[in-house]
């Protein structure tokens, strides 16, 4: 039964069902990540409570006190805002899950199974999408209450949901990636904040980037989370005041994601298989 | 070439080095189908990188090694179809049940769904953990982890099994149930490679034992031929409490082939000629100077002997503490003076902590 002893199976058909174990592997590994968050549902605080926590905070402290150049509301602003934010929040976490299982034996294990080796981050990535999927919901949810609408057709919303999550996927590599260079689970847990909180602030998420000084203006309407913010603004027909700013991501801010999102999956998703397979030697 | 020629692990010349620290200096090891084969060794003599090496989680250095004829390195895959691995701690999700990591791990090994539920139930079964199977893994005991552990490598049928430190950190009980596994594993046609520290374990369990030291291989054969290496039987006498010591000490000297060592409660331990009527020389001799003995024995050197006489550690230390620290043959006793991390590095946390 070894191939050693038999003559091997013509390239193409091995080929493919090397495919097939690995969406297989991928998909019983986003299983597991999802099982876990059925059995430990605290774990879903960073796409939950967090992104709660901040529409409540900027909607009713902040919020009188930020005027929006070209007018709006400001709760209507907010939202888009609050989607780049909310989806990308779960990145961090994805790296303290990274730490932990390469601390445990679990890692172990799975490299001693006849496994596809990118499956336990693709499977990781995939359940993440779904937790993404729950905090673009509890987002929306939250800002109906706070009087958010769509003014825009349903197609758009979808689009700008779609946008939205693509981008959270997109930047759950690069939690991965940071999962795969950390070693303990409390420098994740740290470097996630100091990492995330000014990446997502030094954006037009929260506040328009006009009141900003000339050269963090120019950070911030480049920032990914601006595009998404802006993209998101424009398809769900809210206020959107970086139409403004003459800053390309600022004009095209749907391309600007998919350019954004298509980067960074470009250059994480490869670098995370090479740091996981560097870590297993 | 029939499956039968090609012996089931083959290592050679392996090397593996972490930093400055050789963890392997050049292992051979040749493990025929269908054996328990037991490596023995302290703490920090690789072990468990041996096991890493041979279960294609590590990548030697130089040397090679086959499992059922396939390369570890070139063709990985293929070795990780047809083996299992324990090791020295449980490789599980604590967060799942018991059930949902067995059936993980069988997806992952290439089982179908409803045949990776099928073998959850059954190795759940057999293993006294049907209870428990849809409790969290971090509800277990210690050595209900080191069973669904063990479950769990054998839900794609391993035809090698590496087993590292099955027991270590497990009580007696859980470590008797460890060993009638292992035992039914061997009788059922699955080769093992087991580590142990522990010398009785590797003596009841193993039908062929290497002794490593430093990353190598220092002796191999059957627990017996090792035990002929040690030569000697061992004496080992207690004078009753006020004795002369020193009287004692001179009554056994005059049958001894060594020096008499002095342990704890006056007991006297030396090597004695391996011949009928050495006790009742011993007990005459002892009579004759006026020692009232507690308690005498003579018994076959233990694997401890063979391995303090192998490696010299702790043999010149002479009086008392190495001989009289090793080889009571109790279950489970370890060698004595190495409490050194193993070389790999990972931490072990050993069984005991039940939530």
């Amino acid at each position: 039964m070894t191939s050693a002893t038999f003559p091997q199976a013509p390239a193409r058909p091995r080929r493919w069902r090397a495919l097939r174990w690995a969406v297989t592997d991928s998909l019983v590994l986003t299983w597991r990540s999802l099982a876990r968050i059925v059995r430990e549902p605290e774990t879903l605080m960073d796409v939950t409570v967090q992104p709660v926590m901040f529409v409540l905070l900027f909607a009713f402290v902040f919020g009188g006190a930020i005027g929006l150049p070209g007018g709006g509301s400001y709760h209507e602003y907010l939202i888009g805002g609050m989607f780049g934010m909310g989806v990308a929040g779960s990145a961090p976490g994805t790296a303290v899950a990274l730490v932990a299982d390469m601390s445990e034996g679990i890692i172990d294990r799975f490299r001693s199974l006849p496994m596809s080796r990118a499956a336990v981050l693709i499977g990781r990535t995939g359940s993440d999408l779904l937790t993404q999927l729950i905090g673009a919901l509890v987002i929306a949810v939250t800002g109906l209450a706070i009087g958010w609408q769509i003014h825009n057709g349903l197609g758009d919303a979808l689009a700008g949901f779609g946008l939205a999550l693509l981008f959270g996927y997109a930047f759950s590599w690069a939690g991965v990636c940071l999962g795969m260079v950390l070693r303990s689970v409390e420098a994740a847990q740290q470097l996630g904040f100091i990492l995330f909180l000014p990446l997502t602030f030094i954006s037009n998420a929260f506040v328009p980037t006009q009141g900003m000084p000339g050269w963090l203006q120019v950070v911030a309407n480049w920032n990914p989370f601006s595009a998404v913010a802006a993209a998101c603004r424009r398809l769900f027909g809210n206020p959107d005041p970086s139409a403004l700013v003459h800053a390309w991501p600022m004009q095209h801010p749907e391309l600007a994601v998919l350019g954004w999102s298509a980067v960074l999956l470009a250059v994480f998703a490869p670098l995370a298989v090479h740091l996981y397979a560097r870590k297993s030697r | 070439m029939t499956v039968a020629e090609i012996p089931a692990i083959e290592a050679e010349g392996l090397i593996k080095k972490f930093g400055q620290a050789v963890a392997l200096d050049g292992l051979d090891l040749r493990v025929q189908h269908g054996d328990i084969f037991g490596v023995l060794g302290p703490n920090g003599a690789g072990k468990t990188t041996a096991v890493r090496v041979l279960a294609t989680l590590l990548r030697p250095e130089a040397g090679h090694a086959r499992v059922l004829g396939a390369d570890v390195v070139a063709q990985a895959g293929e070795v990780r179809r047809r083996i299992g691995l324990t090791g020295q701690y449980a490789a599980l999700d604590n967060s799942l049940t018991g059930r949902a990591n067995l059936v993980m791990i069988g997806r992952l090994s290439r089982l179908t769904r409803a045949e990776a539920w099928r073998r959850a139930g059954k190795l759940l079964d057999r293993f006294d953990l049907a209870d428990a199977a849809g409790r969290a893994v971090k509800t277990y005991s210690g050595g209900m982890r080191r069973r669904l552990d063990l479950a769990a490598s054998l839900i794609g049928r391993p035809e090698v099994l590496f087993l590292d430190e099955p027991t270590t950190g497990l009580d007696p009980q859980s470590r008797a149930v460890m060993w009638d596994i292992i035992r039914e594993l061997a009788a059922a046609g699955t080769t093992l490679l087991l580590t142990t520290q522990y010398l009785d374990e590797a003596d009841r369990l193993a039908s062929q034992i290497a002794v490593i030291d430093g990353g190598r291989v220092i002796a191999e054969g059957t627990p017996d031929e090792l035990k002929a290496k040690a030569g000697e039987d061992r004496v080992s006498v207690t004078p009753a409490p006020g004795s002369d010591a020193a009287a004692a000490v001179a009554a056994v000297s005059a049958h001894a082939t060594g020096p008499v060592a002095v342990g704890a409660g006056g007991r006297l331990t030396a090597q004695v000629p391996a011949r009928d009527g050495v006790t009742t020389d011993l007990v005459r001799a002892l009579d004759l100077a006026g020692i009232r003995v507690t308690s005498i024995a003579v018994r076959r050197p233990s694997l401890d002997d063979v391995f303090l006489t192998l490696t010299g550690h702790g043999v010149a230390a002479g009086v008392g503490q190495p001989r009289a620290a090793a080889g009571s043959g109790e279950t489970g006793q370890r060698l004595a003076g190495w409490d050194e991390d193993d070389g790999a590095g990972v931490a072990a946390p050993q069984g005991g902590e039940a939530a």
